[in-house]
């Protein structure tokens, strides 16, 4: 029997790559994606279930499903599109709802695949240069997002304690740049002017975003246990990352920084959540020998992250943004996948 | 055509051929500096280099003992005493061995040094690195690099001058620890000189609180020069003496060695710097001519 494969946050920009590449998978049989708003992206056989940010149908989805993997992509790590409040909903309460689910007696769930983030180890002058998988951050969590991603790798923690029989992996990426995603960082790296910390020039690491795409493909598929940090080889320093995408730096005070930078985020011309605030003062590496040794390696560096987002952001310059090219329809949708008038190849 | 050019000619023809892509090597993005991961960048070390060098041979006139022990391959962990409101002895020792030995030395300092703008990335920049034990073990064992670190930590530097050449406590032996986990040796470095450079006259911590640094001095220097003093040493002799390098006979990766056996080795280590100081002092006749 193939595998059959719940996917988190498929509205989401991860949760719909995820399903897009395992549908080309023949071994995957079935593939399910929860969201709160309809898929952005077309999709040829992943069945959509419309949910609420927290997730409270899903064990009855596990249940009436039976999928044996569960790929949760719906973690916010960008504090700046979504209000504190609904921060908290999704992450903790969502991971809490979706484990428990998982966890259930008589669960046949055999894989959690977690997507995570570098911000679990914060970013402060007592780091190391590169922070291995088992080394705690040095620093108490400020930040929400931080702090709720503490949360949610607390809680798959328990669940992998609980469920021996359960592969559990949990992947830490870097900053992700690329074509597509938006982040703080690559509003930022897209403008004119650039925030800085006067007085700093952190290093830091970045992955593409077919890396983790691919990355996540490659522990679903394998079905490998453990706790991962995923980055593009090599470091480059803040000044470079700017000068490579031809924005110009606008150093912010060292000294009452968050106050100085208020302003400018108001009037929007910068982005500025506490966690780059920190970012941009003391970088952060993580060590990546260890996804390595499981068969995997990124197709970008970090400066080839940074030149693949910037060619991305010149085109877009030229042409404008490329016009959604799909609007979900349930009805269409629904009469592709389940229609007796569709000829399916595989009988 | 020659059997040469012909294979010239081949290979110029596949260049014009791109072949699609098969294997996971990483696609290298454009370069614009070439600061490395660890933060140090070549151009800005030359530029120091040339900085210091006139500091370094005219005004300290520095003078080693025992280079030939500092090894040309494989990593140690260099240890020295550390003096002077802001300590010269760090860039004399790293500048040195580099000239001398022709090796880079990687300074690990305070993680305070990286809250300080422009002067922690300075830092990074010319080499300096976060005093992380997993970056000397880095650095040490992976890399077998050589590492300078002070024992004394800001405890050093931050003595007046009443206190000239006495070593302070060597911490809790950290970096024997993880010389013994590296399986390196290490090797102490005796420094005088230093002391006279920037003695401090008295300390202000209240201020040194409210700014948020480790301490503030008031030097000699600066009661003279006023802030200029900040930056300029007196011109005292540096005499640098490379002590025998210390083995540890214990296995190396080990997650933890005994306390005591750390403590009893720093110890000695420390006993041995001091004595060798000493002798120097003895040995000189002029703070100023050595």
């Amino acid at each position: 029997m193939g595998r059959r494969v719940l996917i988190t946050g498929l509205d989401s920009f991860w949760g719909g790559r995820m399903a897009q590449a395992l549908e080309s998978d023949p071994e995957v049989e079935m593939i399910l994606g929860m969201g709160t708003r309809e898929p952005t992206v077309p999709l040829e056989r992943t069945e959509f279930v419309k949910a609420d940010q927290t997730y409270s149908i899903l064990s009855r989805i596990v249940g009436a499903t039976q999928v044996d993997t569960i790929v949760h992509t719906f973690l916010v790590v960008d504090s700046t599109r979504v209000s504190s409040r609904a921060l908290h909903e999704i992450n903790v309460i969502g991971t809490m709802n979706l484990l428990a689910a998982a966890g259930q007696s008589g669960s046949p769930v055999r894989q959690v695949v977690v997507k995570s983030s570098t911000l679990v180890y914060g970013s402060a002058s007592t780091d190391p240069t590169w922070f291995r998988e088992e080394m705690p951050r040095t620093s108490p969590a400020r930040t929400r997002v931080e702090r709720s991603l503490l949360e949610v790798e607390g809680f798959v923690r328990d669940f992998a304690e609980d469920n021996p029989a359960t592969v559990v992996s949990v992947l830490r990426f870097a900053n992700v740049l690329g074509t597509d995603i938006i982040t703080p960082i690559s509003t930022n790296l897209s403008r004119p002017i650039c925030p800085a910390v006067a007085g700093y020039d952190p290093l830091l690491q970045f992955v593409e975003e077919d890396d983790v795409v691919r990355c996540l493909e490659h522990v679903t598929r394998q079905r490998i246990p453990g706790l991962y940090n995923v980055a593009g080889t090599g470091k480059l320093p803040w000044s470079e990352v700017t000068g490579i995408c031809g924005t110009r730096l606008l150093p912010i005070s060292p000294v009452g920084t968050h106050a100085a930078a208020a302003p400018l985020v108001r009037l929007g011309l910068i982005e500025f959540p506490p966690e780059l605030e920190s970012l941009l003062r003391y970088g952060r590496g993580v060590d990546t020998t260890r996804i390595g040794k499981t068969g995997f390696s990124c197709r970008y560096t970090t400066a080839g992250a940074v030149e693949s987002f910037i060619r991305a952001v010149r085109l877009r310059r030229s042409v404008g943004d490329a016009p959604p090219s799909y609007t979900y329809s349930q009805d269409i949708e629904h009469f592709f996948r389940h229609s007796s008038a569709v000829v399916r190849s595989e009988g | 055509m020659t059997a040469g050019k012909e294979a010239i000619h081949r290979e110029q023809r596949a260049e014009l051929v791109p072949l699609p892509r098969t294997d996971d090597t990483p696609t290298p993005g454009p370069r614009l500096s070439d600061v490395d991961e660890w933060g140090r960048s070549e151009h800005t070390r030359t530029i120091a280099r040339r900085l210091f060098a006139p500091l370094y041979d005219n005004w300290f006139r520095v003078e080693w003992e025992g280079l030939e022990k500092i090894p040309k391959t494989g990593g140690a962990l260099l240890v020295a005493n550390h003096a002077g409101a802001i300590p010269s002895d760090a860039p004399t020792i790293m500048h040195g061995i580099e000239v001398e030995r022709g090796r880079p030395v990687y300074g690990m300092a305070d993680f305070f040094f990286r809250e300080v703008p422009w002067l922690g990335t300075m830092w990074a920049r010319v080499g300096g690195v976060p005093a992380h034990p997993d970056n000397a073990l880095r650095l040490l064992r992976d890399q077998g690099q050589l590492a300078l670190v002070f024992p004394e930590g800001t405890k050093g530097p931050s003595k007046t001058y009443a206190d000239r050449y006495r070593l302070r406590r060597f911490g809790r032996g950290g970096f024997v620890e993880i010389a013994m986990r590296a399986g390196v040796p290490v090797i102490p470095i005796a420094v005088v000189g230093a002391e006279e450079s920037m003695p401090i006259v008295f300390r202000l911590p209240a201020l040194a609180k409210l700014i948020g640094v480790p301490y503030f001095p008031v030097t000699a220097n600066m009661l003279l020069f006023g802030p200029l003093g900040l930056a300029m040493y007196f011109p005292a002799k540096f005499k640098l003496r490379v002590l025998d390098p210390v083995t540890f006979n214990v296995p190396s990766g080990q997650e933890r060695y005994s306390k005591s056996r750390v403590m009893e080795e720093a110890e000695k280590i420390r006993i041995n710097m001091q004595e060798t100081i000493y002798e120097m002092l003895r040995e000189r006749r002029s703070v100023w001519f050595g």
